[in-house]
């Protein structure tokens, strides 16, 4: 099995996502799940909208792995990133790597969300409990 | 429209701020994405709130300053990215 990537509008399977990378050569699978989180900064959220540019993101997250690659001693990797409306608790990103020891799974995996939420073009709106909306673009304060 | 106008991808709150998912920029000859910024900023003074913090990105990979760009090319723009 090659590395996937993959921009899903349903819940990510990240059970499959994970068998995907697993293999007898490697010692350690990790995997990173992002989750919609309820309060940020003392402010309440009730859901997320996840929007991407698919073709960019796509070939975005396929350098992040080539990047990935070059660092460490990875087998496999698998990045699934779910776009549309989810609500607390779901998973909005889910990244699985393997490697023959663990500490290669481990810095590529940090690696990877790491520069995935500095260059891949995704983007969330944030659905606060008082009923606004607000667009997250780091260094730029709401209107 | 015409060959002197480039349409540019528009995505997030740069998109619901135009209030359209591609915006039709007026271009000249040898146009880079410095004067494409500029473009945007004088035509489209909605995207003002944003301005000097949009990325441009050139057929799927982010442009610097001094690329120039072509109407044949697939031109986007859209502030900064917050996935994960």
């Amino acid at each position: 099995m090659p590395d996937s990537i993959a921009i899903v509008e349903e819940p990510i399977d990240y059970t499959a996502l994970t068998e995907q990378v697993r293999s007898n050569a490697c010692g350690a699978v990790v995997l990173f799940m992002g989750t919609v989180r309820e309060m940020t900064q003392g402010k309440q959220t009730v859901a997320l909208d996840y929007e991407a540019y698919p073709e960019m993101a796509y070939k975005t997250m396929q350098q992040l792995i080539d990047e990935a690659r070059a660092k460490w001693d990875v087998h496999l990797i698998g990045i699934e990133h779910r776009i549309g409306h989810l609500t607390l608790g779901e998973i909005s990103v889910a990244i699985a790597v393997s490697s023959a020891h663990r500490s290669e799974a481990f810095e590529a995996g940090r690696f990877l969300i790491d520069r995935l939420k500095e260059i891949v073009p995704i983007w969330k709106k944030e659905n606060w409990a008082d009923g606004t909306t607000e667009w997250e673009h780091p260094g730029i304060t709401a209107e | 429209m015409t060959a002197s106008s480039i349409q540019v991808r528009l995505f997030a709150r740069a998109r619901e701020l135009a209030g359209s998912e591609t915006i039709s920029v007026k271009a000249v000859d040898n146009m880079t994405v410095a004067g494409l910024r500029s473009a945007i900023a004088e035509q489209y003074p909605e995207l003002q709130s944003l301005s000097g913090q949009l990325f441009i990105a050139i057929d799927n990979a982010y442009a610097g300053e001094e690329q120039s760009l072509t109407a044949e090319q697939e031109i986007a723009c859209f502030p900064p990215v917050s996935g994960g």
